[in-house]
């Protein structure tokens, strides 16, 4: 049996809006609508989407936040909508842009908060906070209050803090946003160990591809409600054919260039910008560009998670 | 000049807006206004019962205060927020070296916020609830144009003396890293001398002399005064002339305060 | 049942004592503070003081007997602050999302949002209202028997659940307008100055409402007048003047009631 199983879910939400000065209208807004899925134990789910998609509204239901307007959802074998404290020690979550842990306090004092209202075993505890202060690097940082903490540490705590109960399943919204690059690839570094020894199974949401690319087997895709798609990152690639972009710097401006597999699609001066499928290296392309021309830096710009979606839709034309 | 005073009505307007979005909270302070009137209104009711002439008002004055009161509450800010809250604010977070070297004057342009501000309480928290009351119990309104005038000079320079206090208090955050123990103090000192708690006139002895010297009696005390007549002649002028030196005092030494915070960011970069 | 109020208490009582390490470890702030909230409310005393600087007695009250009436009130309302003050909070909560990590804990957000941020400092308030109160019945003639005595108790569990249940339905107002939080203050602190002074002051509509509508007359005045042998303006069955416990506890029902509305509102719209 699957760890997540989702089944028809929908959520509406009716909003009332302004109309005139005293006028009052109802309007329906279908936050997510017949979502189906499942979730194998041990899986590593990413669940990308433009903003306002209903990201967030299917991880609410997830957690039992949000209870579904209709459908049938389990996680762990329960009903989040009436289990949701029972859920609670089973599950862990990481808000992005929210933090878990208490403001004021000293991360150590929040840990341990925690382990007293998830009621942790102690020798559970102290192996996993050896653990994780081990591979979060969180040593340094346990004595300060986590209003003090720069958004890396911070976010090495609360994702510490929500894998320090065990749990099976974990979401993670958007654990990369605004971190530095060093940051973000010691976390995937983290977040794959864990995966793997630990068994945990991990949905997250993210902006960042390469989160996907990196971490995940399987991706969904959710757009205006509806999952759009639902499979391995290469199959979304072939089905979107998103272009990657390459950013050339010349020392000298000079004529758009011409390589093969790349278009050039933009010149300013010095600077020139190719793009070449995102399923190609992009080796032989730099190789060749270095070669013939006098080349001062070079960057690669990977698509945008809107800038797939937009692709999918060019391609496979939507039904309905 | 006209660009300075056309950028402090501008400024004044948009403080204005930013309150009036805060529709549910208005509405709920209305209310509770009006609920605290309503109970002070019957505790001095009782008090002037025994004593119909305390403190030289009679009930319906005394009623008339206490609504005049809850009017003044939000617009003078006594328990602090407003423009000099964000002061506070700025300074912790070191943006107030943005509003140091802006070419107009810090005081003005966060008086001129905090006049918008108060438009804004007087217009809602000031006016509804006094119709409650008015609506509730037999009030006492001024008696001549002359005095509607001067009433509405009073509270502009209720508002004046109050900001200079509040910001005086805002201002130590420069030096103190947290504010908030000043605030509290300060708005403790506000709330008990300006007669909202209970009016200075039933003061006992010297306590009710030296109460109204202090800047705080601006707050309530000389605009109610005025309102009920109790200024008689060139009296009220006198009166205003009171609220207007402790402006003076006030703003002339917030800019001095402001001087020396001035020179402390520009030497220890903040 | 009995588990689930257990591990409750137990969860509330771990969040409170980390706040209370928390507030300690800022000794002096937080003797300032706890000395500064005695003052404070110790001004509010100071007020009717000076009223009685012009009068001997308000609503047929002397200045004892009314100071035993503001220290009932103000002694339940400092208590009930201690327990859940913070709960007030709960629209700025919602507001910037942070009420959803404590609906992901395995406890009640109620018991969370009740000791969030638990401030000790709050004794500052009860001290003085303890203070003013035992003035009172030390300056009091009062003829004690053992049910006068057994009333104090009485008074201060009873007062202090109602003061409770009224904040916890401001707060749950909230889940309906965030930005309301005021609207409570209406009924806490605005309950607590009525009851502060004899209902003699007051319309007998108004005290009869207060005592079938919104039972506030229950928090203090009934048992009072019990304590001071005073009679009962309204002429009620002495049965009714008894009747704090079903006050309190129809209070708490309404309260529980609007609480779980509330969350369930915010369950189905998420904001």
């Amino acid at each position: 049996m699957s760890v997540i199983e989702v089944q028809g879910v929908s959520r509406s939400f009716v909003v009332r809006r302004k109309v005139g000065w005293l006028g009052r209208e109802r309007e329906t807004v279908h936050a997510v609508r017949d979502l189906h899925f499942g979730v194998e134990r041990g899986e590593m789910v990413g669940y990308i989407g433009p903003n306002g998609a209903g990201k967030s509204t299917t991880i609410k239901m997830l957690t039992g936040i949000l209870v579904p307007t209709s459908g049938r959802l389990t996680v762990a074998g329960m009903v989040p909508s009436t289990q949701r404290t029972a859920l609670a020690r089973r599950i862990g979550v990481v808000f992005g842009q929210r933090t878990t842990l208490w403001w004021d306090l000293p991360l150590r004092d929040s840990f341990d908060l925690l382990r007293r209202i998830y009621r942790i075993p102690d020798a559970r505890y102290r192996a996993n906070m050896a653990t994780f202060t081990e591979l979060l690097d969180l040593a340094e940082i346990l004595d300060t209050p986590v209003r003090q903490l720069s958004l890396g540490q911070r976010m090495r705590g609360d994702i510490a803090a929500a894998l320090l109960h065990d749990p099976e399943v974990v979401y993670l919204d958007e654990p990369t946003i605004g971190l530095d690059v060093i940051s973000k690839s010691s976390l995937r570094d983290f977040l794959r160990e864990t995966n793997r020894e630990r068994g945990v199974t991990i949905l997250l949401t993210t902006h960042d591809l390469v989160d996907i690319e990196q971490l995940c087997s399987r991706v969904m895709v959710i757009d205006k409600g509806s999952l759009v798609f639902d499979g391995s990152l290469d199959g979304l690639h072939a089905l979107g054919d998103a272009r990657r972009t390459l950013v050339v710097d010349l020392v000298e401006p000079g004529e758009p260039i011409r390589s093969l597999g790349a278009d050039t699609v933009k010149v300013e001066g010095p600077r020139q910008w190719l793009t070449f499928a995102a399923d190609t290296s992009a080796a032989p392309l730099v190789a060749d560009i270095a070669r013939r021309y006098q080349v001062a830096d070079l960057s690669i710009l990977e698509p945008s998670i809107e800038d797939v979606i937009k692709q999918m839709y060019t391609r496979t034309p939507r039904e309905g | 000049m006209r660009a300075t005073v056309s950028l402090w009505f501008a400024v004044a307007k948009r403080s204005f807006r930013r309150y009036s979005t805060y529709r549910a909270a208005t509405l709920a302070g209305i209310f509770t206004n009006s609920v605290f009137g309503i109970i002070i209104c019957f505790v001095y009711i009782a008090v002037w019962s025994e004593n119909p002439g305390a403190g030289g008002y009679d009930a319906k004055d005394a009623v008339t205060y206490a609504w005049l009161g809850q009017a003044m509450i939000m617009t003078v800010a006594v328990w602090n927020g407003g423009a000099t809250d964000d002061l506070a604010a700025r300074i912790k977070t070191g943006d107030v070296a943005i509003d140091l070297y802006r070419p107009v004057s810090l005081l003005g342009w966060y008086l001129a916020s905090d006049l918008g501000r108060a438009l804004y309480h007087l217009l809602t928290r000031g006016l509804a609830p006094t119709l409650v009351g008015a609506a509730l119990f037999d009030l006492r309104y001024p008696a001549d144009l002359l005095l509607s005038v001067q009433f509405a000079i009073a509270v502009v320079l209720a508002v004046t003396v109050s900001f200079g206090v509040r910001m005086l208090v805002s201002a130590s955050a420069f030096w103190l890293l947290d504010d908030t123990g000043v605030k509290h103090l300060a708005a403790i000192f506000a709330m008990f001398f300006s007669g909202l708690t209970v009016p200075l006139v039933l003061f006992p002895g010297w306590t009710g002399d030296l109460a109204t010297v202090l800047p705080w009696a601006s707050y309530l005390q000389v605009p109610a005064d005025i309102w009920l007549g109790k200024h008689p002649g060139t009296d009220a002028w006198a009166a205003l002339a009171f609220q207007a030196a402790w402006t003076i005092a006030l703003l002339w030494l917030c800019h001095l305060v402001l001087g020396l915070a001035n020179r402390k960011v520009v030497v220890q970069g903040g | 049942m009995v588990d689930a109020a257990r591990s409750d208490l137990r969860a509330y009582a771990v969040l409170a004592w980390m706040w209370i390490r928390v507030s300690l470890t800022y000794r002096t702030s937080f003797a300032i503070m706890t000395i500064g909230q005695f003052l404070i409310t110790g001004l509010d005393f100071v007020a009717i003081l000076v009223m009685f600087s012009n009068v001997d007695s308000l609503g047929g009250f002397s200045l004892a007997e009314i100071a035993f009436l503001y220290g009932g009130s103000a002694l339940c309302l400092g208590c009930a602050d201690l327990v859940l003050g913070n709960i007030e909070r709960l629209g700025q909560r919602i507001r910037m999302g942070t009420f959803d990590v404590m609906l992901v804990r395995p406890v009640s957000a109620y018991i969370q949002m009740c000791a969030d941020q638990f401030a000790l400092r709050r004794l500052g308030r009860i001290t003085q209202a303890g203070v003013v109160f035992a003035w009172a019945i030390v300056a009091l003639d009062i003829d004690w028997t053992w049910a006068r005595v057994a009333m104090i108790p009485y008074l201060v569990v009873f007062g202090t659940v109602i003061f409770l249940a009224l904040f916890t339905i401001g707060a749950a107002v909230q889940f309906w307008t965030s930005d309301a939080s005021e609207l409570a203050n209406a009924f806490t602190y605005g309950g607590s100055t009525l009851a502060e002074y004899p209902m003699t002051i007051y319309p007998l509509e108004a005290v009869k409402a207060l005592t079938f509508v919104l039972p506030l007359t229950f928090v203090n005045w009934y048992p009072s007048l019990f304590i001071l042998d005073k009679p009962d303006p309204l002429g009620l069955p002495s049965a009714v003047q008894f009747a704090a416990p079903v006050a309190a506890a129809v209070l708490s029902l309404a309260a529980a009631t609007c609480w779980r509305a509330g969350i369930r509102r915010y369950r189905s719209t998420g904001s």
